[in-house]
């Protein structure tokens, strides 16, 4: 099949053949293969680990392969030995971590590095008409003297876009760049990597997302434990083949959901009732949660979930409303105050507003109860300490060698478990989750659907939040829907209607009202 | 943290997992080399100096070294608490001076006994105010601290009205002059100030708390940590150490001059603490690698004036070490972090 392709496609645009990468004491590369054509998208799929990253920072230069291996480019052996050889040979990688300067302007940031001149001078003109013209192709809707800071992230994505495309880039590299995307940026996105295909540019695409690869993908390539496991063709895309690449196993069950099977909910545990920040990002906002439920919270991006469980759990201020939490009124002010009152909430921002990286699993698991533990006037408890990390690692199946590892050198999915563990040795009576599985690979998704399901099983009440709506379907019991700061409707549960992407998707746009 | 170190670690992580085993020896080792940090370079330092001089490493000459650094380690260990939560304060120098201020003038009063107690509640108080001004005002660090170095050294002056202000019979002049067991009070002060600060960092769900702030504080405020408490804590606990070195600095010299005193021991205080490993935007260092730090640069003020070189060249090598050995540990931590 290869060979016909290649018969019928000619040369790859791009040819990596035998890349091996050693760091020390570990192969993270074996032999990996990729072809890649202009005007196709490659999509490349993994778990988190299984070196697509790691190809990647070969390709752009920030790694060197061990010798052996060849990259070529219309059919050219070339040699990239660092980011600038990489541009040069038209490679551009657009980052999961935007590296856009937001105080600058859009022209300044994509003619960073490369200002245009005259003579001694900075060429202003001449870089805000030439960025005027990639913006056009790509149909955005601000122009070359927009500061990026204004920008949403979507926006600043396709400035990153624009960069690549201005530079002349050939080959294109996207690491998972829906991740912080609505679904309608999504579809922006979409339309502007197909234009980018029919100039003949040569696409590879990393998600974690199946129907974004349905949807893009010409060809995927699959990556396990760091070696080359194979490539679809367009016509032999699907689910079940590419998680049984990926993982190596078949996945019996993807999504659990074996809590209250005969569909009998505990009692009220969490009771929200008009809470609001003033209508700024949400206005009152009332529902219930039962102990034993899984309630999801869908919405589109920016429709006031998290800020919803944000004021919830008392990180931002409120304005109105009240709490009612296992029967008692909680003033929950801040955090701390609701931990206490036995609420917990993941933040989707796991890096950012959840963990600490420089710091051990252990510190990490405990940070929510040390001083719950603590001996006498504030000193550490190690043993308890260790007791939970270890417990913790066991028990959620975290992957790591000992409870003494920065948090920082595990992977997406490993680090959301030890993250998960902090709330859950708090022993909440209720879990805010929001984007669980956020940059998570597959198998640790799965798991990760099985700690939500036994947590309900345990009698907490847990709310779901997720843009994922496939997620949200697969596990929550009831669902509510955002738009615009407001609970916009209910589905699942004595609604009567039942909970698919029709009538999620039906409150979500407004459309069901 | 990249793909490529779990990439890397996640195969032999599976298979080692929880055996502790190879894995977690070579990770003691590794934090062993990360723990030792610039020990090795001191330790060469001193040995250098030795080699040329024949008289660095004596029994006359150590307790001197350790003296003259006891004031600065007693800086830096306050240093280190603000920068691990990734402030910084420049204003210990001029506390440092208005603190050795009223301590000599209230022991020349009749109130005497008074004169530690109060020199280490101004130091205190300054501290607070800093403090305040951070946590609550939410005010940059530099920005407050940078005031405050201007504003309190003013202080300093109007307490000893512009003078040196003298006290021949300085009741607490044993601090900076007598001996315990043949150690001096000053080296037995400055490693009380170290134990007690690194069983806080390293004991105590406060220190947690402060690596956490400085490594995080979206994260730490998440997890319910009072972030200003945890700031006050620290600018306070580095006032109160300025004062404490205040009190030390005047006891050595029986005096006081609010102008003069302390200038500039910001900087040896935030080159120690720098040259200990711990990192500028927060959340990662030691205190005994700021001690570690402190030594290095006391090896070298004494060690260079042992060889009889030129206070002018004395500052040209000081600052040359202090930027290669940051650099040089720049380097190896960069190869910790691969492996």
């Amino acid at each position: 099949m290869a060979d016909e392709l290649q018969a019928e496609l000619g040369v790859p645009t791009l040819e990596m053949r035998g890349i091996s990468k050693t760091f020390p004491g570990v192969k993270a590369l074996n032999g990996v293969e990729l072809k890649a054509w202009r005007g196709q998208v490659l999509s490349l799929m993994g778990e988190n680990g299984a070196g697509k990253s790691t190809l990647m920072k070969i390709l752009s230069g920030a790694y060197q392969a061990d010798a052996g291996g060849e990259i070529l480019i219309d059919g050219q052996r070339i040699h990239i030995d660092g980011p600038i050889s990489a541009k040069a040979h038209g490679i551009a990688i657009i980052y999961q971590e935007l590296s856009l300067a937001p105080n600058l302007t859009v022209a300044e940031n994509i003619f960073m590095g490369r200002e245009l001149s005259k003579s001694l001078f900075v060429d202003r003109a001449g870089m805000i008409e030439a960025c005027r013209d990639v913006l056009k192709r790509l149909g955005t809707t601000f122009g070359p003297e927009t500061p990026v800071s204004v920008l949403s992230i979507a926006e600043r994505q396709l400035v990153e876009i624009a960069r690549a495309v201005q530079s002349g880039a050939k080959i294109i590299v996207m690491d998972e760049p829906t991740t912080a995307l609505s679904s309608r940026e999504t579809e922006g996105l979409f339309a502007i990597i197909r234009q980018l295909r029919q100039d003949g540019i040569a696409i590879i695409y990393i998600s974690h997302r199946m129907d974004e690869i349905y949807e893009l993908s010409d060809r995927v390539s699959v990556l396990r434990d760091g070696s080359y496991v194979g490539t679809l063709e367009k016509g032999e895309i699907d689910a079940p083949t590419l998680v049984r690449m990926m993982v190596g196993r078949e996945l019996s069950s993807f999504y659990t959901k074996d809590h209250d099977p005969d569909g009998t909910r505990g009692p009220v545990v969490l009771e929200v009732e008009g809470i609001t920040d003033g209508g700024r990002r949400v206005h009152p906002s009332s529902f219930k949660l039962h102990a034993g439920e899984v309630l999801g919270l869908a919405g589109l991006v920016g429709s006031g979930r998290t800020e919803l469980a944000r004021l919830i759990y008392g990180v931002d201020q409120r304005a109105g409303g009240k709490i009612v939490l296992d029967g008692k009124p909680a003033p929950m002010s801040d955090p701390k105050a609701s931990l206490d009152a036995g609420l917990a909430y993941l933040t989707e921002d796991r890096k950012g507003q959840g963990l600490f990286l420089d710091m051990s699993v252990r510190d990490n698991v405990n940070l929510g109860v040390i001083d719950r533990d603590a001996h006498g006037p504030g000193f550490l408890n190690l043993t308890s300490a260790r007791k939970r990390a270890i417990q913790a690692i066991l028990g959620l199946r975290i992957r790591v060698a000992s409870a003494a590892v920065n948090v920082g050198a595990l992977s997406g999915g490993n680090q959301q478990k030890v993250l998960l563990s902090r709330w859950l040795e708090t022993n909440p009576k209720v879990l805010i989750l929001d984007e669980p599985t956020r940059g998570v690979d597959i198998g640790a998704k799965s798991e990760i659907y099985k700690i939500i399901d036994d947590l309900a099983k345990r009698g907490l009440g847990v709310l779901v939040i997720s843009s994922e709506l496939p997620e949200i379907i697969g596990i929550c019991d009831r669902v509510l829907v955002m738009r615009e700061g407001r609970i916009e409707g209910e589905v699942g549960g004595a609604t009567g209607r039942a909970i698919t992407q029709e009538n999620i998707m039906a409150f979500a746009t407004g459309i069901a009202a | 943290m990249s793909e490529q170190e779990t990439a890397a670690k996640t195969a032999d992580r599976e298979r080692l997992q929880l055996q502790g085993g190879t894995s977690s020896r070579s990770a003691q080792l590794r934090s062993l080399i990360q723990a030792l940090g610039m020990l090795p370079v001191l330790i060469l330092i001193c040995i250098g100096f030795e080699y040329m001089t024949g008289r660095f490493i004596s029994s006359r000459n150590i307790p001197i070294v350790l003296q003259q650094a006891s004031i600065n380690i007693v800086l830096a260990t306050g240093m280190t608490f603000v920068i691990l939560t990734g402030g910084i304060d420049l204003a210990v120098g001029a506390v440092l001076a208005v603190s050795a201020v009223t301590a000599v003038a209230m022991s020349l009063s009749s109130l005497s006994i008074l004169a530690i107690p109060l020199a280490l509640l101004v130091g205190l108080l300054f501290g607070c105010i800093n403090g305040a001004l951070v946590a609550f005002l939410r005010l940059p660090p530099f920005i407050v601290t940078l005031g405050a170095m201007t504003a309190v050294r003013g202080v300093a002056r109007l307490v000893g009205q512009d003078t040196t202000v003298f006290n021949p019979s300085l009741p607490f002049a044993w601090i900076g002059n007598a001996k315990l067991l043949g150690v001096p009070w000053l080296i037995i002060i400055a490693l009380i100030v170290v134990l007690i600060s690194w069983v806080i960092l390293r004991r105590t769900v406060l220190g947690v708390r402060i690596y956490a702030v400085g490594g995080n504080p979206d994260a730490a405020r998440l997890s319910g940590i009072k972030i200003w408490a945890v700031l006050l804590f620290v600018y306070a606990t580095s006032g109160l150490l300025a004062g404490l070195g205040g009190v030390m600095s005047a006891a050595r010299t029986y005096s006081a001059n609010g102008a003069q005193l302390g200038l500039a021991y910001e900087l040896d205080a935030i080159a120690a603490v720098i040259l200990g490993g711990t990192s500028f935007v927060g959340g990662i260092g030691t205190i005994m690698g700021t001690l570690i730090g402190a030594l290095i640069i006391a090896v070298l003020s004494n060690g260079l004036i042992l060889m009889q070189v030129s206070e002018i060249w004395q500052f040209i090598i000081k600052g040359l070490v202090i930027i290669i050995a940051v650099t040089l540990d720049r380097y190896r931590n960069k190869g910790a972090a691969r492996t």
